[in-house]
């Protein structure tokens, strides 16, 4: 058996930290804006902070929601439910978030989709007063946990113990502040140097967008399992 | 050594109890202090009894006071939930002044505490002139509303606004709910506990003896709504749709079961309207129980086929979560946080009136395994949401959010 124990300390590559595993929490935070009418979503999208766009991408696998199977983000969903336009929810449902390199450059998608619908229809659909969008923010607590992972074979004991808070900050808010878009777990492995190609390129493969964090968490774990099982 | 946050773990996961710990232990020593209007009865005062010893255990310093006030207060205060939630009412300069003076006695009989506090949590309309009334504050003030403040009585909001805008945040349960303030807004539905008598696993034996009590029969099908005597949660509405499905399922029964809270004085007139529209039904049984009858509460909402909360406002409906955590289907009033909760053809239905809550009932009962499908599913999504653990997450979460000056990313590493 080649796994190595927590107990001693471990010989680092030069430059090679541990994983320092972190966990977040997200509250969220009522804009006071609302939106009534296609319209409207599209003009309080031009101003709306990056951090309410976020929110209705993500915010979601963090929250009380029950889970939607068709529309993974709430703009696409409100259109669906309460503008009753599944035009409009199909080509916003597409939108992957983890594909733009920026939140700017998400909302400048959001907006052409919207011009777009926008410019095709002859009357604005329009919904009742209680079925606005209401815009919502969040702010975001990162703190530290007490788990460290020295080196990569132990991955696959320590994923499956992850908070799902954890499982959002290393997989998924990772991406707004690595270079590349990388995940924490992709990030690190790649200290490695070439040693970790495999198990980087399953974790790749996990779509972190159309699913919640406890398949996602089921997901990086299965992938750190089968990759880690002989050695790399 | 066991803690008391850690006897939740075989509900909620391992992991949710470790993010708690390492959530809770920038905030040590903290000293905060919940107030609100009455120790029994009410969603708040359940959440408060929990939320309370689960905080200290986890190493936060927290205490809960109660604003006492006389009959013209409670009055007063009814009113101002009615009018917060939309009702029309007047409200006398009279009974303004006897909110004031009350606030003022009991804001001098806990100034030091109050003074003292890192952190204040002032829930609902009755303690809200506190703030004004202790100066020299140290901590962080938050208004948390529970109401459905969503379309509120203008007069009663302009009065109210003033006494909470100086605030350093508030709290509602919905984006919905909110009303526009000069300060940070939080989101934060509530919640229930597993481990309290009214949500806790139940032998079969003792459900039986619960119905026995009552004269119910366990082999027919039972609607069961539990509430305040308040004519928001529409139990009348209730007796007319069970009225309207009765021809089709003649065994039908139904429970309206409801508990007075010591701040709720109009209890008494909605219970005598129920009881007069309920007339010499057999199979309706209203029940008045105890504030503190939470095993016999616990008991019904197991023994139920479907539960009912067909209110016309709704802060929340905490009485659905309940439902739904013992694997009920609800049939809920389409409005305020029962919308959260209920999701068509999935946990239950949402209604719009006494009709539609009838034709839901008849045909629900004629699906059994549907019925069962629903229940499961509800029970998940309170066990994902709507869990005290996911609350208390929240108000931590908020607490270090407002401590650290409510930036969007609060990074407590960076901080040291």
């Amino acid at each position: 058996m080649n796994k190595k124990t927590k107990t001693g300390p471990v010989q680092f590559k030069r430059g090679i930290q541990p994983f320092m595993v972190r966990d977040c929490a997200l509250i969220a935070l009522a804009t006071g804006k609302r939106a009534r009418t296609m319209k409207e979503l599209r003009d309080y999208l031009e101003t709306i902070a990056p951090e309410s766009i976020y929110y209705h991408f993500w915010g979601s696998l963090l929250r009380p929601r029950f889970e939607d199977p068709e529309y993974h983000n709430d703009f696409a969903s409100w259109c669906a439910h309460s503008l009753n336009d599944q035009v409009a929810a199909e080509r916003l449902a597409v939108v992957d978030p983890a594909q733009f390199q920026s939140l700017e450059d998400l909302r400048s998608a959001l907006i052409d989709i919207l011009d777009e619908r926008i410019d095709e229809l002859d009357v604005l659909p329009t919904t009742n007063q209680d079925k606005q969008f209401e815009f919502i923010s969040s702010d975001i607590v990162v703190f530290a946990t007490k788990r460290i992972i020295n080196e990569p074979s132990e991955l696959k004991q320590v994923v499956p113990g992850l908070s799902l808070g954890s499982i959002f900050y290393h997989f998924i808010d990772a991406r707004r502040r690595n270079p590349d878009s990388l995940d924490d777990f992709r990030s690190w492995l790649l200290s490695f140097g070439s040693s970790y190609q495999n198990t980087m390129l399953g974790v790749a493969e996990i779509d972190p967008y159309f699913t919640n964090l406890t398949t996602l968490r089921t997901n990086l774990s299965e992938v750190f399992s089968k990759s880690m099982q002989g050695g790399v | 050594m066991s803690s008391l946050i850690e006897s939740y773990a075989p509900y909620t996961g391992d992991d949710v109890i470790n993010q708690l710990q390492e959530l809770a232990r920038p905030l040590k020593g903290l000293r905060v202090v919940h107030v609100n209007s009455t120790k029994e009865g009410g969603g708040v005062a359940e959440i408060l009894h929990r939320m309370i010893p689960l905080m200290n255990d986890l190493g936060i310093d927290t205490s809960w006071e109660v604003l006492e006030g006389n009959p013209d207060f409670y009055q007063l205060t009814k009113m101002f939930h009615n009018g917060m939630q939309g009702d029309q009412v007047q409200i006398s300069d009279k009974l303004l002044k006897v909110y004031e003076e009350t606030n003022r006695q009991n804001a001098e009989r806990l100034r030091d505490t109050l003074q003292q506090a890192d952190v204040v949590f002032i829930h609902d309309p009755q303690p809200a002139a506190f703030l004004k009334l202790i100066d020299d504050r140290k901590g962080k003030w938050i208004w948390r509303c529970h109401i459905d403040a969503s379309k509120p009585n203008r007069q009663v909001w302009k009065y109210l606004r003033e006494h909470v805008k100086n605030y350093d945040a508030s709290v509602f349960s919905l984006a919905a709910f909110a009303q526009p303030l000069p300060h940070p807004i939080y989101l934060i539905p509530p919640s229930i506990d597993p481990l309290t008598d009214k949500n806790i696993e139940l032998e079969e034996h003792e459900i039986r003896l619960v119905l026995e009590r009552f004269n119910i029969d366990p082999e027919r099908p039972l609607l069961v709504q539990v509430s305040r005597f308040d004519r928001f949660k529409d139990p009348v509405g209730v007796i007319q749709a069970f009225g309207l499905a009765k021809p089709f399922i003649p065994g039908l029964q139904l429970v309206l079961a409801g508990g007075g809270a010591s701040d709720d004085p109009e209890g008494q007139l909605v219970l005598e309207e129920v009881r007069a529209a309920a007339m010499d039904e057999s199979d309706i049984h209203v029940l008045e129980l105890p504030s503190d009858a939470h095993r016999t509460i616990n008991a019904l909402q197991r023994a139920a086929t479907i539960v009912i909360q067909k209110s016309l406002k709704e802060g929340f409906g905490l009485t659905v979560t309940e439902g739904m955590w013992k694997r009920k289907p609800v049939i809920g009033g389409n409005t305020g946080g029962i919308r959260l909760q209920v999701i068509n053809h999935h946990t239950g239905f949402l209604v719009n009136s006494p009709s539609g809550a009838a034709m839901r009932i008849r045909s629900m009962l004629k699906n059994q395994e549907k019925l069962s499908e629903m229940g499961v599913k509800a029970q998940e999504f309170v066990r994902e949401n709507f869990l005290i653990t996911r609350h208390m997450r929240e108000y931590m979460t908020l607490m270090l959010s407002l401590v650290h000056g409510s930036k969007h990313r609060i990074d407590l590493n960076k901080n040291k």
